[in-house]
């Protein structure tokens, strides 16, 4: 029972990790109808941003963070927006994706060819340590990396619902025609939705590489999960990414444990198949429906 | 006329695009394939470095019997398909020896190639059956896992007196040859094996396995894994507050692990064939050389590299000439001492398989750094 309460927490830890970028996913989608395949490699680009900044820099980390959030609200949000996703979405959603994963391959050898191709030691900002309850060893890390994220997910609940900008991309997101003729500019808060992704995937990077180290390839398998994640929790709601990437973070920790570690890739796609197949909205999704 | 510029042409295009001298008279070849990217790329990097300086250093000494060394990498990717690929690519261009790859897995696949060419390969790979399979032509850099798991078994027995043991163990080739011989040896020494689990190669997180180690109640973790693998795993160690020893052999207490798992490394024990550290002049020396060239530290990757080149060195100049058949004939059963080769560091025995055999030693990571703590002679003295 200790160790089952022990896999649950650590799942959770690593599930809040998951839905940061799962939200990232789910935030596009809704503002722009952008499915980022490169979702992965924008949480291991930040983490190498951190890395250069204190390296090559002499910064320290948390400056070097600061930096990295600006470097990649600037290229993984405005950058991405205004050079990728703006005139390929004109062509539809599909060419979209086939940049998105050609943007990913494109991040991840560049990292490989410009930084290294072996991974590498990353500083821990959460403290070190163990602390008990009821029977059930608990890390400060794992509570460090829950926190954080719920932190980051509240605020942006709280930014999206009770500020006017919040509002107006929430509008954008749920009817841009009507936005656009309240008075709104779609373009700027679309804008919007892109930098906060950024900021999602940097927090993530800060909070996954201490543990998974920094390395070119770290994305791919990233950005499956956060995909998938999005996908059984809802894709067109924040809430759905949140519970999805808990619940894949908790299911990849009781698959390891309780059946191989062979099987942690494959049970979160069979998760996937079982949704699309009886609740294809997402265990709190909305459905869609669409004229053709 | 025009037939003779369009040959001379392609000529040289092609040592432009090969990098080789066109002639080869006065070169000798050799092909290195090996784990440039990928989850190999540390073991791979450390290897092709020091395979690199060897070169360097035997060709400013005037090369093999007079010839210059002429070497090219090739990039498995890790992958044994990819490695295979690349060794029939390498093959065409008639090297004398292939060096590499280090993965178990791709050594299995393409170790038969290089038996077909009839060409000596030097691996640093240390699955059991790489040596069991007859192939003259197949030959180590580093311990074969029936030889170290003795000692490691010993030294949970006897050093650390473990009961019971945790394994984790990379379910490949490398993995699944140790975790065989380990299991075996833990049993021959009444050692009950607490928790067995696999892992996957360039798996990111250890959490559940740690939950489950630390629940296992063993007196000892038995760590079997690749550098990167190990570092992880060894920092989730310590983010969960795993306090029994932790044991392994080379990949876990190389340098690149100590480097990427920081203060968690400290503490974990082993068996290691090659070290940096060791009180042996001659690896010192190595050493030095590989930081200064290199800007950082080797692991015994490195030194792996570096002794395969000079062993091809040591025996070509014992035969006297370049031929391929002669080199694999000599080779089995021959002891090189760094009296007659300086480059080999130990005196190295190898056997009729392809096995080697030559000092190793036991470590502790200790604030941040290699410790030898004791030097274990070769099996056969």
């Amino acid at each position: 029972m200790e160790q089952l309460a022990q896999l649950v927490i650590s799942g959770l830890a690593t599930g809040s990790i998951y839905a940061l970028a799962a939200m990232g996913f789910t935030l596009l989608w809704q503002a722009s109808g952008t499915i980022n395949f490169a979702q992965g490699e924008f949480v291991m680009l930040p983490a190498f941003i951190i890395l250069a900044g204190m390296e090559w820099f002499g910064l320290p980390l948390y400056a070097s963070f600061l930096l990295a959030l600006l470097i990649s609200s600037l290229l993984l949000g405005l950058a991405f927006k205004r050079m990728l996703v703006d005139p390929m979405i004109r062509h539809g959603v599909l060419p979209l994706i086939i940049a998105t994963i050609a943007l990913g391959i494109f991040l991840s050898e560049g990292v490989k060819t410009f930084y290294s191709a072996e991974a590498q030691p990353f500083p821990d900002l959460l403290p070190e340590g163990l602390f008990r309850v009821g029977g059930v060893v608990v890390s400060y890390h794992d509570i460090g990396v829950m926190a954080v994220a719920l932190v980051l997910i509240i605020a942006l609940q709280l930014f999206l619902s009770r500020t006017m900008t919040g509002r107006a991309m929430q509008a954008t997101a749920q009817n841009p025609e009507t936005a656009r003729v309240l008075g709104v500019n779609i373009e700027r808060m679309i804008l919007y939705t892109f930098v906060i992704n950024a900021v999602l995937v940097t927090v993530a990077a800060i909070l996954v590489t201490p543990v998974y180290l920094a390395k070119f390839d770290n994305g791919a398998s990233l950005g499956l999960i956060a995909f998938i994640a999005a996908i059984v929790g809802g894709f067109n709601q924040m809430r759905g990414a949140l519970l999805g990437g808990l619940l894949i973070g908790v299911i990849n920790n009781l698959t390891v444990a309780y059946l191989s570690a062979a099987y942690r890739d494959a049970i979160p796609l069979i998760l996937l198949i079982v949704v699309i197949l009886f609740k294809p909205e997402g265990l709190l999704g909305r459905r869609e429906e669409r004229t053709v | 006329m025009f037939k003779k510029r369009f040959g001379l042409a392609a000529l040289l295009l092609s040592a432009v695009l090969t990098g080789e001298a066109a002639s080869g008279e006065g070169v000798v070849r050799i092909v290195d394939v090996v784990e440039l990217s990928g989850g190999g790329a540390t073991v791979g990097t450390n290897w092709r470095n020091g395979v690199e300086l060897a070169a360097k250093e035997i060709n400013a000494g005037g090369g093999i019997l007079g010839r210059k060394i002429v070497l090219r990498h090739f990039d498995t990717q890790s992958n044994p398909g990819v490695s295979k690929a690349v060794l029939m690519k390498a093959l065409d261009t008639d090297p004398y020896v292939v060096l590499g790859p280090i993965y178990s897995s791709s050594t299995k696949v393409n170790m038969i190639v290089t038996q077909r060419a009839k060409v000596p390969q030097i691996v640093g790979s240390e699955a059991a059956e790489i040596t069991e399979r007859g192939n003259p032509y197949i030959f180590r850099t580093s311990f074969g896992q029936a030889s170290s798991m003795p000692k490691l078994a010993n030294y949970l027995r006897d050093g650390i007196k473990a009961k019971s043991v945790a394994l984790i163990w990379v379910n490949n080739a490398f993995g699944k040859g140790g975790h065989d011989a380990v299991v075996k040896e833990l049993k021959l020494r009444g050692i009950r094996l607490a928790a067995d689990i696999s892992s996957e190669v360039q798996q990111v997180d250890f959490a559940a396995d740690v939950i489950r180690i630390k629940n296992s109640g063993a007196d000892a973790l038995f760590a079997y894994l690749h550098e990167e693998e190990s570092a992880r795993l060894l920092v989730e160690l310590r983010k969960q507050g795993y306090a029994k020893p932790v044991v392994g052999e080379s990949t876990l207490l190389s340098a690149k692990v100590i480097k990427l798992a920081g203060k968690a490394a400290n503490g974990a024990t082993g068996h290691v064939g090659l070290s940096p550290d060791a009180p042996v002049p001659g690896i010192r020396r190595m050493a030095k050389a590989f930081e200064a060239a290199y800007g950082y530290a080797t692991d015994h990757n490195g030194i792996k590299g570096y002794i395969a080149m000079y062993v091809v060195k040591a025996v070509t100049e014992k035969i006297g000439k370049f031929d391929r058949q002669a080199f694999a004939k000599t080779l089995r059963g021959l002891t090189i001492t760094p009296e007659t080769e300086p480059g080999v560091l130990l005196e190295t025995t190898y056997d009729d398989k392809g096995n080697l055999d030559r000092d190793s030693f036991l470590v502790e990571i200790v604030d941040g750094k290699q410790k030898i703590t004791r030097v274990l002679p070769k099996l056969g003295k």
